[in-house]
C-alpha cells in the first residue's frame, strides 16, 4: 500500500478512536446538569469517566501530532484556517480538563458549581465544532492556490455545518448517555437509558436532515456515487440496531453498536474525502489530498515502523485498564476520587 | 502591532505558563514514585501516607500541565503556518511520536494510578506511577529532540524550499540533543526537590515531623545530586552554544568585540543601537576558560557575526536584544548556583539529623520554592529569545514562519482569551496547592465524618 495512503487511514484510526472515546466523555458532561441533580450524582458520573478521559484526549493530541508529521501541509492550513474555531475549543478543553480534577478538591458549592459549568461548555463547544469542522472538510472551504484559507470565521459556521454540529452533539450525548447505563446504577443508569430513547429519535431525524442536505448541496455524488457502498449503509444499520437493543434494555450492546455507528460514520466521511483532506470551494483543483500536503516518503516510512509498532502497544494497554475499571461506579463518597 | 508580533507574545505566554507546570510534572513523579518504592519495599504505612500526600499536590498540577499541553500541539499550524510547512516533514515527526509514546503513557497509567488504589497488587500500582515517571521524562525527550532541531538542524536538505528530513536518528543524535535534555530533567527534578522542601519546611516548622521530616530529607538528597548535574551539564550545553550559535553567547555576554582570551561580565549595562557597553565590569579569561575549559581561546563578538551573517545570508539584524539575553542568562546562572548553596546546606543538615527536624533558616525555605521557576523560565527565554531573528538557526527567520492569514485582532483575540482563562485557572491551581499543601497529611481514616457531611449537605 501506498505510505500516503496509509497514513491517511491512520489518521483516521486516530480520529475513530478520539471520537468513539471522548465522544461518551463529552456526552456525560453534557448530561452533567440533567442528569446530575444532587452532588453527589455529578460525582458518580464524573467518576465513571474519572480513569479514562485524559488518556482518551490523547487520542486527539496524537491525531494532530500525526496530521503535522505526515501531512504537514493539511496541519498548517487547516489549523491556520479554523483559527477561531479552534481557539474556542482549545479553551473549552481546557477548562474541562481542569475541572474533573479540581472540582472535588473543595467542597464550596459555588466553587463546584463554576467547574460543573465549566464541565458543561466545555464538552458542549467541542462536541458541537467537531461536527461544524468535520462538515466544512466535506463541504469545501474557500482556500487559494498557495493551500492558504481565505475566508472568515463566519464562513465555517454556515447553516449546514451547524447542523453537522447538531448532529455530532446529539450522537455524543447519546453515546454519553449509553455509556451511563453501563457504568452506574439504577438511580443513574434508569434515567440515562430514559434520555437515551429519547434523544435516538431526534438524532435520527437529524442524520437524515443532514444526508439529504449533503446530497443536495455538495458534489458528494459525483465522489461516492448514487449507491454509496458498503459503510454508509452498515453506519445507518448500525445506528438501527443501536436503537433496537435500547428497547430492549441491552445497554451492552447498545454501547457496542453506537460505537460502531460513530466509527463508521467516520470512515464515511474520510471515503467522501479521500483522496482529498481539505476540499477547496474556490477550485477544486486547490483542494489539498494526500499528495501534495504530505511529507517525503522517507519521513512517512520512518513513522510508519514506529505508528504498526507503538499503536497496538497503547491500544492493548488502554483496553486493560478499561478491563480493570469496568464495574459500576458505586454512590460511596469514600470511593470517589474526583 | 503586526500578527508576527502578536503571536511571538501569544506563544512566549503559553509556553513559559505550560513551562510553569511541565518540570514540577517530571521531578515529583520520579519523587513520589521513589516514596511508593519506598512504601512497597519497607511496607511502612508512613510511606503510603507520603506518597498520597505529595500525590495529591502532583495531580493538581500535572493538570494543569496537560490542559496547557493541548495548545501546544496545535498553535504551531495555528500561527505559524509557514514555520509548519517549513520544517514538517522533520518537525511533525518528534511531536506525532512525543504523543504516541509518552502521552498515551503518562496519562493513561496516572489515571490507573489514581483509581487503582486498594483495588490492584501494590506492586502493580506501583509499576503504574514509575510508568508515569518515564512517560513524562520521554515526551521531554521527543519535544527536546524537536526543539533541537530550530537550535541545531541536522538530518536534513532543502528540497522545493522545505526542510526534508535525511535521517531520523541524525535528528535523535543531534548533540544538542544530549545536552539540552539532561539539562531539562534535572531541573526538573531540582524543581520538585524545591518544592517538596518548601512544603515539609512549613509543617516541620509546625512541629509536624510525621511524613516531613522524612520527605525533606529525600528531597535535599535528591536535589544535591539533581543541581549538581544541572550544573555541569549547564557548562557543557554553554561550551556546546559557544560553537553552534555563537552569537547567543555573544549577546548573553554583551560581548561586541571578538576577543582572545575572553573576559566574562559581571556587570554591563549596553546599548544596542550604538554597539556600544556603557558600564562594563569584566573578569579576564573567565568567558574563554568557560568556554573552552583553559585560559585563552577566541570567542567571537558580535560585531564580527553581524559580518559574516550578512555576507552569508544577506542584509538583516542578527544580533538578538542583548538586554533580554544578558539577563536572562544571568538570572538563570545567579539562581542556579543560589539554589546549590541553598540545597547543600540543606544536605548538610539533614545529615546532622536533629530529631525535630529543625534548624536555622528552615523558615525561608517556602520562599526558596519560587526559585527554580524563576531559572526555568529565564533559561526558555534565553533559548528561544536568543537565537532570534531565526526560528529554525540558520534557515527560516521568525518574520517569515507566521500565518499570513491571520488578522492582528483574530490573534489578539486568542492571545486576550487565552491570558484571561490562564490568568484565572493559575488563582485556582495556587490555591489548591496551597489548600493542600497546608492541611497536611490524612491522619486517621476520616471516612465516617465525611460521608454524613457530604449526605447532609448535599441531599
Amino acid at each position: 500500500m501506498e505510505l500516503n495512503v496509509l497514513w491517511f487511514i491512520l489518521i483516521a484510526v486516530l480520529y475513530i478512536g478520539y471520537f468513539v472515546l471522548e465522544g461518551f466523555d463529552f456526552g456525560v458532561g453534557i448530561l452533567l446538569p440533567f442528569l446530575g441533580r444532587t452532588d453527589l450524582k455529578r460525582r458518580v458520573m464524573i467518576n465513571t469517566i474519572g480513569p479514562h478521559w485524559d488518556g482518551n484526549e490523547v487520542w486527539l493530541l496524537t491525531a494532530g501530532g500525526a496530521t503535522f508529521a505526515a501531512f504537514p501541509q493539511w496541519y498548517a492550513t487547516l489549523f491556520s484556517g479554523f483559527y477561531l474555531p479552534l481557539f474556542l475549543m482549545l479553551i473549552a478543553l481546557i477548562v474541562r480538563g481542569v475541572a474533573f480534577e479540581f472540582r472535588g478538591k473543595d467542597d464550596n458549592p459555588r466553587w463546584r458549581a463554576l467547574w460543573d459549568w465549566c464541565i458543561f461548555f466545555g464538552s458542549l463547544i467541542p462536541a458541537l465544532l467537531w461536527g461544524v469542522a468535520f462538515t466544512n472538510f466535506v463541504k469545501g472551504v474557500p482556500i487559494d492556490a498557495n493551500m492558504m484559507y481565505t475566508g472568515g470565521f463566519w464562513n465555517l459556521l454556515n447553516p449546514f455545518a451547524l447542523l453537522g454540529g447538531v448532529v455530532s452533539v446529539l450522537a455524543f450525548t447519546l453515546h454519553g448517555a449509553i455509556f451511563l447505563t453501563l457504568k452506574t446504577h439504577d438511580e443513574i443508569s434508569t434515567p440515562a437509558r430514559k434520555i437515551a430513547n429519547q434523544l435516538w429519535v431526534p438524532l435520527m431525524l437529524a442524520l437524515l436532515v443532514y444526508t439529504v442536505v449533503l446530497y443536495l448541496t455538495t458534489d458528494v455524488v459525483n465522489r461516492l456515487g448514487w449507491n454509496p457502498g458498503v459503510v454508509p449503509i452498515f453506519t445507518v444499520i448500525a445506528f438501527l440496531v443501536t436503537g433496537w437493543f435500547l428497547r430492549q434494555k441491552r445497554d451492552g450492546w447498545s454501547f457496542v453498536f453506537m460505537a460502531a455507528s460513530i466509527a463508521l460514520a467516520v470512515i464515511t466521511i474520510f471515503r467522501i474525502l479521500f483522496p482529498s483532506v481539505l476540499v477547496s470551494s474556490t477550485d477544486l483543483a486547490y483542494s489539498l489530498t494526500i499528495y501534495n500536503s504530505s511529507s517525503s516518503d522517507y519521513t512517512l516510512s520512518v513513522m510508519s515502523t514506529i505508528a504498526l509498532i507503538f499503536v497496538p502497544i497503547v491500544l492493548a494497554y488502554q483496553g486493560w485498564t478499561y478491563w480493570v475499571f469496568r464495574k459500576r461506579v458505586k454512590s460511596n463518597p469514600q470511593e470517589l476520587h474526583y | 502591532m503586526s500578527v508576527v508580533t502578536l503571536s511571538q507574545i501569544q506563544f512566549a505566554v503559553t509556553t513559559i505558563y505550560h513551562f510553569f507546570f511541565v518540570p514540577l510534572t517530571l521531578g515529583l513523579a520520579v519523587l513520589v514514585a521513589i516514596m511508593e518504592t519506598l512504601y512497597v519495599r519497607t511496607n511502612n504505612e508512613m510511606y503510603k501516607r507520603m506518597t498520597k500526600f505529595w500525590g495529591k499536590l502532583f495531580l493538581i498540577n500535572f493538570a494543569m500541565g496537560v490542559v496547557t499541553g493541548i495548545v501546544q500541539e496545535f498553535q504551531f499550524g495555528m500561527n505559524w503556518s509557514e514555520y509548519s510547512r517549513f520544517v514538517g516533514d522533520i518537525f511533525g515527526a518528534p511531536l506525532a511520536i512525543e504523543a504516541l509514546l509518552a502521552f498515551f503513557l503518562e496519562s493513561t497509567f496516572l489515571g490507573f494510578w489514581i483509581f487503582s488504589w486498594e483495588r490492584v497488587s501494590k506492586r502493580l500500582h506501583l509499576a503504574a506511577i514509575w510508568l508515569v515517571a518515564i512517560g513524562s521524562s520521554l515526551s521531554a525527550l521527543w519535544i527536546l529532540i524537536a526543539n533541537s532541531f530550530m537550535q541545531q538542524p541536522v538530518g536534513f536538505a532543502i528540497e522545493n524550499g522545505r526542510a526534508v528530513m535525511t535521517s531520523f536518528l541524525a535528528l535523535i543524535q543531534n548533540a544538542n540533543v544530549w545536552v539540552q535534555f539532561p539539562h531539562v530533567i534535572f531541573s526538573g527534578f531540582t524543581t520538585a526537590a524545591f518544592f517538596v522542601m518548601g512544603i515539609s519546611a512549613y509543617h516541620l516548622l509546625r512541629g509536624r515531623t510525621e511524613v516531613f521530616k522524612r520527605s525533606f530529607q529525600i528531597a535535599a538528597v535528591f536535589g544535591s545530586l539533581s543541581i549538581l548535574m544541572v550544573i555541569l551539564i549547564g557548562h557543557s550545553q554553554a561550551q556546546h552554544m559557544v560553537q553552534t550559535q555563537p552569537m547567543k553567547m555573544a549577546a548573553a555576554e554583551a560581548l561586541w568585540e571578538t576577543a582572545d582570551p575572553a573576559s566574562l561580565s559581571i556587570f554591563t549595562i549596553m546599548d544596542q543601537k550604538t554597539g556600544e557597553n556603557l558600564v562594563d565590569l569584566r573578569i579576564p579569561n573567565v568567558l574563554s576558560l568557560l568556554s573552552y575549559n583553559r585560559l585563552t581561546g577566541e570567542v567571537r563578538g558580535m560585531k564580527d557575526l553581524q559580518a559574516e551573517f550578512e555576507q552569508k545570508y544577506g542584509a538583516g539584524n542578527y544580533i538578538p536584544s542583548i538586554f533580554v539575553n544578558y539577563w536572562s542568562f544571568r538570572v538563570m546562572v545567579g539562581v542556579g548556583f543560589l539554589m546549590a548553596a541553598i540545597v547543600a546546606y540543606a544536605l548538610y543538615n539533614v545529615l546532622r539529623n536533629k530529631s525535630d527536624g529543625k534548624f536555622k533558616f528552615l523558615s525561608l525555605f517556602p520562599f526558596f520554592m519560587i526559585l527554580p521557576y524563576l531559572s526555568n523560565s529565564t533559561g526558555w527565554i534565553l533559548t528561544e529569545m536568543g537565537r532570534q531573528p531565526w526560528v529554525v538557526y540558520g534557515l527560516l527567520k521568525t518574520e517569515d514562519a507566521f500565518s499570513p492569514n491571520l488578522t492582528p485582532g483574530m490573534v489578539l483575540t486568542s492571545l486576550i482569551g487565552f491570558t484571561l482563562v490562564y490568568g484565572l485557572l493559575l488563582v485556582a491551581d495556587v490555591y489548591l496547592l496551597a489548600k493542600y499543601a497546608k492541611a497536611g497529611v490524612e491522619t486517621a481514616p476520616q471516612k465516617a465524618k465525611r460521608t454524613t457531611d457530604e449526605e447532609a449537605y448535599w441531599e
